[in-house]
């Protein structure tokens, strides 16, 4: 198949593209609405227009581009949407697209998806959490405040004052997820395309890593983190 | 006719025999909450409600942050109701925001896709051997305190009235994004007229104050967040939010959703350390309280049992004009009595 066909059988195959998009008129109030068009130079009419007129290469433009990841998932767009659009949900389904084509790694805001995956991926998978204060390093979120620092420094004696059993394996906040089901979740990841998504994500970004003469693990990870032109915002 | 017109915007909330789902953010940044909520609905509503030890994260965050796929997340939240199935309980309550928002557009997906539900249904047993239910009823915990805050009332020693003054403390209510934006029916007053914190607040003594961002996104954005390049979009949506309201003078922010109580208490203490400036006249920042922390407070709870210590902006002045009774002297003691060195001071922000 070649790959302009590939790109509309990937968006037509998730049930999502078909929720996301119907008739939209073109109004502009996802826009108006919007968060990310309010900081960035994004505008998700636009991004609406693009996928519904079906021009491939403009589509595989925006999968290569930093627009696609602008959008924060608010899903803003929906509650005002005259047709019952969701264009968050569109958003969605073209950076699925863009990881399983490896176009990810051609735009700044996509890159980072290795640092994403690198980071909450893992500590899912290990840990069976998104977010677990170990992983929340004050080094890497500043805006955290000293409180943060200090409640970090002092989480095994402090957490219990407000109830939680920190890495303690029993019910309660902060637990250690026991083994048996992070073994469940592992095997979910594996049957359901998880892991596979993970793999794609870690090949093409371990190949832009190599373009960049830089070590995966830490080099390009710390770059795609942090890296920002100062050219996206308005 | 007004009063069939806002039967659309009420919502099923079950009575009792919940099954309780942490939240990764809510357990992170405030897990006295979640330990308040639960006493809540034990010790003073009398309810069942089960908190399983095996149970895990729904992976709402990787998924709005697009490395995790439908397919998957459907197979671990299915993997939650196997939990909630085998412990005999068909209401289920999600602690997080994210995770409600999740769970609301995957019943609905399966409601509408029956094939998708079969789908997710070999997966779990493919993986786990394990078989679930679709929950009858999934309400928010703040559905839940809504729907009781009368009997709470009761309870409580304090009400959302100034001391001094004797007013109704002004008030501004946020509501995460996820809670019904996407799903408006799924919510008390939807989208539009959102009324589970406006009827705590209400309900309990305060007002409410109406402002221009008022339903403006906290700036979380997932990966806007995530990712540390990406951040002026998050810290620039809490700002817009901040400064519309201000001119309105709250006596402190609550918010449904983990994150965004979380994030409207950093980005204050960050614009504080980056700009000087402070959303108060005294320089210490607006609090920001979960729902269970303005209702923990009201009962009576301690507020250094509630966590409020570790919030960037210290809720002293707030305590002090309500008129709740607290020992400064233990807010920084561990759990086991003995005082700790405080944080550090910031340079900008009055603690």
């Amino acid at each position: 198949m070649d790959k302009k066909n590939l790109i509309l059988k990937k968006l037509d195959e998730d049930v999502r593209f078909h929720e996301a998009l119907s008739a939209c008129m073109n109004c502009g109030i996802c826009t108006a609405i919007c968060p990310a068009a309010e900081f960035y130079k994004y505008d998700p009419r636009a991004i609406c227009n693009i996928v519904q007129m079906g021009n491939v290469d403009e589509i595989e433009d925006l999968l290569k581009s930093d627009t696609i990841w602008y959008c924060g998932q608010c899903m803003s767009c929906k509650t005002r949407c005259p047709r019952g659009n969701t264009p968050g949900m569109l958003i969605t389904v073209l950076r699925k697209v863009s990881q399983e084509l490896g176009y990810f790694t051609e735009s700044e805001k996509g890159r980072q998806q290795f640092a994403i995956e690198q980071i909450v991926g893992k500590n899912i998978v290990n840990f069976g959490y998104c977010v677990h204060p170990d992983i929340v390093e004050p080094f890497m979120h500043p805006e955290q405040g000293p409180v943060w620092k200090w409640f970090r420094k002092n989480i095994e004696s402090v957490a219990p004052r407000f109830g939680a059993v920190y890495h303690q394996e029993k019910a309660g906040a902060l637990r250690k997820v026991d083994d048996n089901s992070i073994d469940e979740i592992r095997r979910i990841f594996e049957v359901s395309g998880g892991n596979e998504l993970f793999d794609t994500i870690e090949k093409f970004s371990e190949q832009k890593a190599s373009e960049y003469h830089q070590n995966a693990d830490h080099d390009y990870l710390m770059k795609v983190y942090t890296d920002n032109s100062g050219e996206h915002s308005k | 006719m007004h009063k069939r017109y806002w039967n659309n915007y009420q919502k099923e909330i079950a009575e009792d025999h919940y099954f309780y789902a942490r939240s990764c953010i809510r357990q992170t940044f405030f897990s006295g909450s979640e330990t308040a909520f639960l006493k809540m609905m034990t010790d003073e509503l009398g309810k069942d409600i089960f908190d399983d030890s095996r149970q895990h994260t729904c992976t709402g965050i990787g998924y709005h942050s697009d490395i995790i796929p439908l397919e998957t997340i459907s197979t671990v939240i299915a993997r939650l109701f196997s939990l909630m199935t085998e412990m005999g309980y068909e209401n289920f309550v999600p602690s997080c925001i994210t995770s409600f928002g999740i769970l609301t557009e995957i019943t609905e997906l399966w409601h509408h896709r029956p094939d998708l539900l079969e789908k997710t249904r070999e997966l779990l047993y493919k993986a786990t051997k394990r078989e679930f239910n679709v929950p009858k009823n999934i309400a928010h915990p703040c559905d839940i305190i809504y729907k009781f805050r009368e009997d709470l009332k009761k309870n409580m020693k304090y009400q959302l009235v100034n001391k001094d003054t004797g007013e109704p403390l002004k008030i501004v209510e946020h509501i995460g994004c996820h809670y019904a934006k996407a799903f408006p029916d799924r919510g008390v007053g939807g989208a539009e007229f959102p009324h589970v914190l406006v009827g705590m607040i209400e309900s309990w003594g305060g007002s409410v104050i109406d402002y221009p961002e008022r339903r403006h996104c906290c700036g979380f954005g997932f990966r806007n967040y995530l990712v540390q390049a990406n951040r002026g979009y998050s810290l620039s949506n809490s700002n817009k939010k901040l400064e519309s309201m201000a001119p309105y003078e709250p006596d402190f922010i609550v918010a449904n959703c983990p994150g965004c109580t979380m994030f409207l208490d950093r980005w204050q203490y960050t614009v504080a350390e980056m700009e000087g400036i402070t959303y108060d006249k005294h320089g210490h920042g607006i609090p920001v309280l979960t729902y269970e922390e303005m209702a923990g407070l009201l009962l009576g709870y301690n507020p250094w049992e509630l966590g409020l210590q570790i919030h960037q902006i210290q809720c002293e002045p707030l305590l002090d004009k309500i008129g709740i009774a607290y020992s400064p002297e233990d807010k920084y003691k561990d759990a086991y009595g003995k005082q700790l060195f405080p944080p550090q001071k910031p340079n900008n922000l009055i603690v």
